[in-house]
């Protein structure tokens, strides 16, 4: 029965070639199903909801409703390089060019709803949470308006104390219970408490898994690229309480794991010569060029403060324990907090230096950035660089500006090696005079 | 010998350095990557001071056009031939301050002359020599005429917009509205020093500073800068070839430490 529910639902289950699946093709084929189930629920007239990335997806999983995702549609459709006309088109709207880039695509998307890219149907209700940002609150207010659509919005406050307060965590929690009072109004059905609990145990055996992926990564050499891991950020956004997503990555996890075995590092005809850590959301538009320049320099993204958003995890059926998990997110956090987070991955994952990607769209990653590098720089002499890009919009990056900085980050970690070979150089000759 | 070669994006550069690091001969041209002077530097050099192609043992190129540049045996980023050029120059410097064509860089050394921390102007033109290009083209001036014009200032205008192309317009206006150019010119330099000391708070100033690149020749613009940061700043000699000496001086040390 299992395997009805899961990739390549409808074929039969002995397809042996399904057996053999790489997680890559089962990534595309699962995506590629993701948005085409939308788009046919729609057709059906079953009920679409349009959903922020880090919203408590439970609670419409188990009310069965069909839910999108526009931030990570938004993604798509910049990694495919097609943001540039909806974001004219948002501009020539009134959206300022400094709004999130995600929902100057989005709007415009409302308004001219096909993209070459991939394509979402329209919303029947909107489900926000301003744990991620603020900027959604209004952008969703005013799908909602345009769509004529109830809106639900989850509320998050940040916090400035280094732990969560339990206030908040009561707050979200309560909103969570409101919430599902709305869906039980507008769908005419009752929540199925068993259903929410078997969802909550899917979201977090699928968080676990991405997150014991994800860690492999602090193996040396690393056994994939943090651009990897990029990729699979789309179905931990889609999928996180779906059980095709425990397959998934299940799988990545596993392929990770015997290429460990094999002491394979991230790419086959180079060695992995540094690590480092990357602060912010990828430059979806330039994937491939940011890519290309690490790689060339062999200097491999190990971990990011971004796709470990995704890492939530509470014990099922504990509501409070999920208002928590979805209250304490990175961009929830204290500046204390953001500096003891971004110097235990540099540690656990033993980056050498740090990129910080100043994205234009995304004040709430990134104000806290220039002191995170300073007291990561003064207090574990972490090196890094900061380059100007946007999540979507191509405008805003220089390919020659991220080069050279990339470069200059390379050539101050190889100074750093230089220097500290010969220190233990020195040191192993003392010693030796010493004896 | 060693050759470096700073393409920039608004000159090149070219310097010559005998085996012992001393200091053969440099060039330097008004225009920049994709010009005929940036394919043409090197030949220039080697020309003027009579050295031929064959003598030189290894090359290294920096700067914008460094991609682009084939005639190198390597590359390296202006951040590090900064570093070297001026540590080499001016050893007691700890804190750089570069302003070149497109962009504005602070770049910390330590004690042995090595890059331990850097920062870069964001992706606009404030605070780089192309905004002052800009001023001096709406004052009617040559850039180089800019400091002593700025010199005469009594009462500098302040200028509000760190973008380049408002801050053309509302130049524009001031002079409409009977500014004088002194002031204008001034309020530039302020504008550009407050600038790069935003960029300095987030690297950290360590005495000594020195300034380098086209713009440090601006004499009012080092002294707006040091007042501004509260500290003296030094100007090597031809400040312009610092990048270029840096990589020459890097070219001698890969030649070093080449496989045999």
């Amino acid at each position: 029965m299992e395997e009805k529910t899961i990739a390549g639902a409808g074929k039969p289950a002995e397809d042996n070639a399904e057996d053999n699946i790489t997680s890559k093709k089962l990534l595309n084929q699962l995506m590629k199903e993701h948005y085409s189930q939308a788009r046919t629920a729609k057709a059906q007239g079953r009920t679409v909801v349009w959903a922020t990335s880090i919203i408590p997806q439970e609670i419409l999983e188990a009310m069965d409703l069909t839910v999108v995702y526009p931030e990570n549609h938004a993604a798509a459709v910049g990694a495919r390089k097609d943001a540039p006309g909806f974001i004219r088109r948002a501009e020539q709207s009134g959206y300022s060019t400094d709004i999130c880039s995600y929902a100057r695509v989005n709007l415009a998307y409302a308004e001219l709803p096909h993209s070459e890219a991939e394509n979402i149907p329209a919303p029947d209700l909107i489900f926000c949470g301003s744990n991620i940002c603020c900027t959604v609150i209004k952008w969703y207010e005013n799908l909602a308006r345009k769509f004529r659509i109830p809106m639900i919005l989850m509320d998050a406050p940040c916090s400035t104390a280094y732990y969560v307060e339990q206030e908040n965590v009561t707050y979200i929690r309560r909103q969570i219970e409101d919430a599902i009072r709305q869906l039980e109004t507008v769908t005419g059905r009752k929540m199925d408490r068993e259903r929410l609990l078997e969802v909550m145990r899917i979201s977090n055996e699928n968080a676990m898994w991405w997150k014991k992926a994800t860690d492999l990564l602090a193996h040396r050499p690393a056994p994939a690229c943090g651009f990897d891991m990029f990729n699979y950020m789309a179905p931990i956004v889609c999928l996180r309480g779906k059980k095709e997503g425990t397959r998934l990555f299940r799988l990545w996890y596993d392929e990770l794991l015997a290429k460990i075995g094999r002491g394979e590092g991230p790419w086959q005809d180079q060695p992995e010569r540094y690590r480092v850590l990357w602060d912010g959301i990828a430059c979806w538009p330039y994937l491939s060029d940011t890519y290309k320049i690490l790689k060339r320099c062999g200097i491999n993204v190990v971990t990011s403060t971004y796709p470990e958003s995704w890492t939530l995890l509470y014990e099922p059926g504990d509501l409070d324990g999920m208002a928590r998990a979805y209250g304490s997110l990175y961009v929830l956090r204290s500046l204390n907090y953001a500096v003891d987070r971004l110097s235990n991955l540099a540690s656990d994952f033993a980056v050498d230096g740090a990129i910080f990607h100043s994205n234009r769209s995304c004040k709430g990653m990134d104000f806290k950035q220039y002191e995170i590098a300073r007291r990561l720089r003064d207090k574990y002499s972490i090196p890094s660089v900061f380059f100007d890009g946007d999540q979507t919009d191509p405008n805003a990056f220089s390919l020659a500006q991220y080069e050279t900085r990339v470069q200059a980050l390379l050539e101050t970690m190889e100074n750093r090696r230089e220097q500290s070979r010969k220190q233990s150089r020195e040191q192993s000759r003392k010693g030796a005079g010493t004896k | 010998m060693f050759l470096g070669v700073d393409i920039g994006s608004s000159s090149s550069k070219a310097a010559l350095i005998d085996k012992n690091g001393g200091l053969i001969g440099s060039q330097v041209i008004n225009q920049g990557t994709g010009t005929d002077a940036a394919r043409d530097i090197a030949a220039i050099l080697l020309a003027a001071a009579g050295v031929k192609r064959q003598e030189i043992l290894y090359s290294v190129v920096t700067g914008y056009g460094r991609m682009i540049y084939r005639d190198a045996d390597a590359q390296v980023t202006e951040i590090s031939c900064h570093g070297l050029g001026v540590a080499r120059t001016l050893p007691a410097v700890r804190t750089i301050i570069d302003i070149g064509g497109q962009d504005a860089k602070v770049i910390r050394l330590d004690g042995e002359g090595r890059v331990v921390n850097f920062g870069m102007n964001e992706k606009c033109a404030a605070g780089t020599g192309r905004f002052l290009e800009v001023m001096a083209r709406v004052l009617g001036r040559e850039i180089t005429a800019l400091s002593a014009l700025a010199a005469q200032s009594t009462r500098p205008v302040q200028i509000s917009s760190v973008c380049t192309v408002f801050a053309e317009s509302e130049v524009i206006s001031q002079l409409a509205a009977g500014a004088a150019p002194a002031d204008v010119a001034r309020g530039a330099h302020l504008s550009v020093a407050a600038r790069v000391a935003g960029m300095c708070g987030r690297t950290g100033v360590a005495p000594q500073v020195a300034m380098t690149g086209g713009v440090a020749l601006n004499r009012d613009l080092v002294d707006a800068m040091a007042i501004e940061l509260g500290v003296g700043i030094q100007v090597p000699p031809a400040p312009q070839i610092m990048g270029a000496l840096g990589a020459a001086y890097y070219a001698q040390a890969k030649y070093a430490r080449r496989p045999a």
